[in-house]
């Protein structure tokens, strides 16, 4: 047997190091559909717990939605259950191009294309367009998918500080000698919440002769007067020539990435992108359904409004008692604690008065920033937000936080 | 303190920190491995190396390990000057 049990030791001594740097990561196994509230079964084996879940990517409640459900099971009965064939081969139904063309139509770009996931579009757009006398300029805080579809691209890497200007401006200079500049960033980043300045992006960009590419996955659907995205709220609609996002968190929450965009990048990932050409297709009810999702919400904005009224109010409640928050205005909404053991224990303190929020630290965000992040969600009524802050308060208490500064925490707690 | 090892500091300093970030570097303070380069914003830096002394560094030998602290990255740049 080659996997021998020397082999065995030194993998599960690996696991027992990430244990013990507290690194390790354990599912919560949920058993109730996506929602405001969820039922949980943590840790494994014991008796489900009823909480109010503020750490989903449901933006626009639409996760657990009759209509988007209909929708699906009609696509289930009239296109089938699965592909069984990458896109090129078999797998494209004509409801893949028809959702092609709505995510066309909404994202305000020339044309787009489906991935399996925005994680598999993110990997694979990079390489796809991009060859070694071109290079990329990456935001440092962008999502873990683009830096590994950067690192997949033999073009030059680069990166600036994050959302500062002055060092983009500094590396478009630096980089004039290239064939081609592309400016990487997300729309809304998803650990601190905050947009990308695209109006200001766009504007060096066109100074510096560069294309720019953003990730809008924590941005489409809500973001924007009518929730087109991050482009539309900076009022540069039409204006980025590449554009991933994801169907898997406001826009139905199943699964499916795609890249937009302008005509010839996304028909060059439509030869080239290797997930496109090696992963199976869509499945046809999430098509369907996600088809429901833009008749949904081009029909009305009332979804994006709650959702917005909700962070509002949310943002408002947390203020109010004297947390520290990352400044923003985007549903993620980040309460600062700095130090990782203090995110750590005032997650599981939250959890235990009925409340799901994460704990996130270093390595998933910068050392010393560590926080409890919170996401709201259409879904959420009034009174789910109001039992949160209580339990917030008491833990807040608890741990003597509350209208604490940022030195003052550091100061008891430490990094 | 010497002067390649000001400069390079000087550049790490401007180059990873946030204006608001009063983190204190110093030629053996662990860079990567502490949190304050990510392997992948490294690549300026040796891009900084080889146009500021003329050099060339193969990937190879760019490893975080050998980026990790200024002092680790003058003792290679002064190899490949010497070659
Ligand atoms: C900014 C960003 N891009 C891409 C992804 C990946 O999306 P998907 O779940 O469709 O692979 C995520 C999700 O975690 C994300 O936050």
């Amino acid at each position: 047997m080659a996997y021998s049990n020397l082999a065995r030791e030194v993998f599960q001594q690996e696991v027992n190091n990430l244990r013990e740097a507290g690194l390790f990561k354990e599912e919560r196994h949920i058993h109730a559909p996506q929602d405001a509230e969820i039922e949980v079964e943590f840790p494994a084996g014991s008796s489900l717990k009823r909480v109010i879940n503020m750490c989903a990517n449901n933006y626009l409640g639409l996760s657990n939605n009759p209509e988007v459900i209909g929708a699906a099971k009609d696509g289930l009965n009239q296109y089938g259950y699965g592909m069984s064939s990458v896109r090129f081969i078999c797998g494209t139904q004509n409801i893949h191009r028809e959702l092609e063309k709505r995510l066309t139509e909404f994202l305000g770009t020339e044309d787009t294309l489906l991935f399996p996931s925005c994680m598999d579009a993110n990997a694979g757009v990079f390489e796809a367009i991009l060859n070694d006398q071109d290079v990329m300029i990456a935001d440092r805080l962008v999502h873990a998918s683009i830096v590994d579809g950067m690192r997949l691209c033999n073009a030059m890497r680069d990166t600036f500080k994050h959302s500062d200007m002055g060092h983009l401006e500094e590396k478009l200079q630096d980089h004039q000698d290239k064939r081609y500049r592309i400016i990487i960033t997300d729309g809304v980043f998803s650990m601190d919440g905050d947009l990308a300045r695209l109006d200001e992006i766009v504007e060096l960009a066109e100074k510096y002769d560069s294309m720019v590419f953003v990730d809008d996955s924590h941005a489409s659907g809500f973001i924007g007067k009518t929730g087109r995205g991050t482009h539309e709220h900076c009022g540069v609609l039409g204006k980025i020539d590449l554009i991933t996002t994801t169907l898997g968190k406001a826009l139905g929450g199943a699964s499916g990435g795609c890249v937009s965009g302008r005509t010839e990048l996304v028909e060059l990932c439509r030869q080239r992108a290797r997930p496109y050409l090696f992963s199976n297709a869509v499945a046809p009810m999430i098509i369907t359904g996600a088809l429901k999702v833009f008749e949904l919400i081009s029909g009305s904005t009332e979804r994006r409004d709650k959702l917005e009224e909700n962070t509002i109010y949310w943002r408002r409640l947390l203020t109010e008692v004297g947390f520290d928050l990352k400044k923003g205005e985007s549903p993620i909404v980040p309460v600062m604690l700095y130090n990782a053991k203090l995110a750590q224990d005032m997650a599981r303190d939250l959890y235990a008065e009925g409340i799901y929020a994460i704990g996130f630290f270093f390595p998933v965000v910068p050392r010393g920033q560590a926080r409890i992040r919170t996401q709201l969600s259409a879904a959420h009524e009034k009174h789910h937000l109001d039992k949160a802050l209580e339990a917030f308060v008491k833990v807040g208490k608890k741990f003597d936080i509350l209208g604490k500064s940022k030195k003052e925490i550091i100061a008891k707690y430490g990094m | 303190m010497d002067d390649m090892k000001q400069v390079i500091l000087d550049y790490v300093k401007r180059e990873y920190l946030e204006e608001d970030d009063d983190t204190e570097i110093d030629e053996s303070t662990p860079l990567i491995t502490g949190g304050i380069v990510d392997s992948f914003s490294m690549v300026s830096l040796k891009r900084f190396l080889e146009k500021k002394y003329g050099i060339q560094i193969p990937d190879a030998d760019a490893s975080p390990q050998v980026f990790d602290t200024v002092n680790n990255i003058v003792v290679l740049v002064n190899r490949y000057l010497e070659k």
